[in-house]
């Protein structure tokens, strides 16, 4: 049987491998599955985890996909590091994008790029007051914020679709569900590169990923305010001691997540789709939470791990064209690799050891 | 009989069906809660019962099969649940989470070559003589196998919970591991068995959706079901007989937009479709005032990992 002795301190070994470990598992796990269900384990293989690298232009499409990962993933780092359970950054990145993208379609003739700028902010509060309703009814009512969080997903998504079917379709829109386009100002715009042009879709908003990635590193790791997130979720009886105010951690958290997972919808929509349209997020909010975990936590990790997740995310889109595996499919590894990285945080913290019975 | 009572028998019957995988998620769950487990993998739970249920009959033809296959689907899901949180210790949150998302993408993948295939429904059991009371007996005694059982899984609970030794020894495993550690119950092994039966509970609940309201299979055909089960748990403030009240109204709730959006009510459809979902956060919030109020029912230990020092 196994048996496990607590270790003085957490090892550092284990915090660097237990990730790359976990990571093969999942391959060989989720490979044993897909050779069951009667499927070419080689060809799974390379269809998932290497054929987004195949081209420079699919490179970089990775961190295009990758973009809104790792910026919703950042927001929810801090909720999961205080032991807050946002899990409806999905409903948050509808509502932030929702409320920006309605206010670009106030102005249709704007041309200066200073716009998309405001549209930023106005997706911060959008998902940021979606993410106040859990906030407030967890810390006045003890009401679960799980399963608030999580239903308010399902309402923004009708919500959204209500929108875009009714006040805000467009009527040259020949009857699809679609608003009127962006102007110029509202748009993120490709980045060109001398001599090549464009490489796939990369775009300007990867800039806010290389400026977001540093501050939330100085925040969780050198201001006061992250290291209360970080005692309240590690030891909620020794942040109690210490005075630190529960609730007002609680809110914070949850509404810097909700308010990044409405930036992230902003610059999604504005550099991938540009306009409004009843799905705008295909399912970032769900899968940044194993992108945080992934990430074990900090930004750096998540960094990596939204980059990971993303070519996995590309591979299972060339899978299905290629092989007619559903795209659901990344949600088999994605919760494998999520098993085995929570694993891994308790191998840290404990030895483990066979022992004949 | 007059066309409206006619109606009406129609419509309680549906709300009854619609309300079924509910009860049963939620029963399960209670349980699993309990005995201080918080898995939230109840979604996934449900959605690889539906599968497998399908699956099964589609093959063997007989709709009984399809609850032993969703019983056992489900069943299977809990234990990998089991293995990660009670033997490896694992965040019980983040976990549920995995397990839901795992679930949702093997379901989809073992689902593919079904989509679009049709199977029989399971039978309505007469029950003799009572079925033919008037107004009633068309209602609570002509219903199918899976309806019988969950109210007798309902029964079974509260006695078990209340009087029986194992429900109590349960109960204490879940309010204190540590005392009921000291005392020298297996922790563990009391977890694993209320986990199972959890999910076992969401696997029939799943089952159901396939044999008895859409006889077709599609990706994530439970709707958020899962998440609204565990909702219930909280509005039936972990007491089972709440659990049939909360299920109906949910049920209840889902049936009475479904209606409104085929009469042609000048309410936008998708606010309609809101209404469960809004619902749910509202009794969450009117029933966790109360209960933050008076916590004793709440089980202490839920949700926290047990270490035993081995």
């Amino acid at each position: 049987m196994i048996t496990f002795t607590p270790r003085d301190k957490v090892s550092k070994n284990w915090t660097i491998i237990a990730p790359i470990l976990s990571i093969f598992l999942t391959i060989f796990f989720g490979l044993l599955i897909f050779t069951f269900l009667g499927y070419n384990p080689l060809e799974t293989l390379y269809q998932i985890f290497l054929s987004p690298f195949s081209r420079i232009d699919r490179i970089s499409d990775i961190f295009v996909k990758a973009c809104p990962l790792i910026i919703v993933g950042i927001g929810l780092m801090l909720c999961f590091r205080a032991n807050v359970w946002n899990i409806g950054a999905e409903g948050q990145f509808i509502m932030g994008t929702l409320l920006a993208g309605s206010f670009a379609l106030l102005f249709p003739n704007v041309e200066t790029k200073f716009f998309i700028f405001i549209m930023i902010i106005i997706g911060f509060i959008g998902g940021a007051l979606w993410a106040f309703i859990p906030a407030i009814l967890k810390t006045k009512l003890n009401v679960n914020e799980i399963l608030v969080s999580l239903m308010l997903v399902y309402v923004a998504m009708l919500f959204i679709d209500f929108m875009v079917r009714g006040p805000l379709r467009d009527p040259m829109s020949f009857g699809f569900p679609l608003s009127k386009p962006y102007s110029q100002g509202a748009l993120i715009n490709k980045i060109p590169f001398p001599g090549i042009g464009y490489l796939g879709q990369l775009h300007y908003g990867i800039l806010f990923i290389i400026l977001l990635i540093p501050i939330s590193w100085l925040f969780v790791n050198k201001t006061l305010s992250g290291f209360k997130i970080n005692v309240l979720g590690a030891a909620p009886k020794a942040a109690q001691f210490a005075g630190f105010k529960q609730n007002t951690i609680t809110i914070t958290v949850l509404l810097i997540s909700g308010g990044l997972a409405g930036v992230a919808g902003v610059i999604e929509v504005s550099a991938n789709i540009g306009q409004l349209q009843p799905e705008v997020s295909f399912g970032y909010g769900f899968t940044a939470i194993i992108v945080a975990f992934l990430g074990r936590l900090s930004p750096i990790g998540i960094l990596f791990a939204g980059i990971m997740i993303a070519t996995v995310k590309l591979g299972a889109d060339n899978a299905q064209i290629s092989m007619g595996i559903p795209k659901v499919v990344t949600g088999l590894f994605e919760g494998i690799l999520l098993f085995f990285l929570l694993t891994g945080e308790t191998i840290q913290k404990y030895k483990i050891k066979w022992v004949g019975v | 009989m007059g066309w409206g009572l006619i109606v009406m028998e129609a419509l309680i019957l549906t709300i009854i069906a619609t309300s079924i995988p509910l009860l049963l998620a939620a029963t399960g769950e209670l349980i699993t809660e309990k005995s201080g487990v918080l898995n939230l993998g109840v979604e996934g739970m449900m959605l690889s019962g539906a599968v497998g249920a399908f699956a099964a009959v589609l093959w063997l033809g007989n709709p009984y099969y399809g609850i032993i296959a969703g019983a056992f689907c489900g069943a299977l899901m809990a234990s990998i649940f089991s293995i990660f949180i009670i033997n490896f210790m694992t965040n019980q949150v983040a976990t549920g989470l995995g397990l839901t998302i795992f679930a949702t993408g093997l379901t989809g993948l073992a689902g593919a070559p079904l989509i679009g295939k049709t199977i029989p429904s399971l039978p309505k059991i007469e029950i003799f003589l009572l079925s033919d009371i008037p107004y009633i007996g068309e209602i609570l005694f002509k219903q199918d196998f899976i309806a019988y059982l969950s109210i007798a899984i309902i029964i079974f609970i509260t006695y078990f919970l209340k009087y029986s030794k194992p429900g109590i020894v349960l109960r204490a495993v879940g309010d204190n591991h540590q005392s009921a550690h000291s005392v020298g119950y297996p922790v563990k092994k009391i977890r694993w068995y209320a986990t199972c039966f959890g999910g076992l509970c969401a696997g029939v609940g799943g089952a159901y959706i396939p044999l008895a309201l859409t006889p077709h299979w599609a990706e994530e055909m439970t709707g958020g079901r899962g998440w609204i089960a565990l909702a219930l748990v909280v509005f039936a403030s972990w007491i089972p007989w709440r659990i049939i009240i909360g299920a109906l109204i949910f049920g209840g709730i889902t049936i009475a937009q479904l209606v409104g959006q085929s009469r042609g009510w000048p309410i936008p459809s998708q606010l309609l479709s809101m209404m469960p979902y809004l619902a749910t956060i509202f009794a969450l919030t009117i029933i966790s005032g109360r209960l933050s109020k008076n916590n004793s029912v709440v089980p202490s230990s839920l949700g926290k990992p047990f270490f035993d020092n081995q």
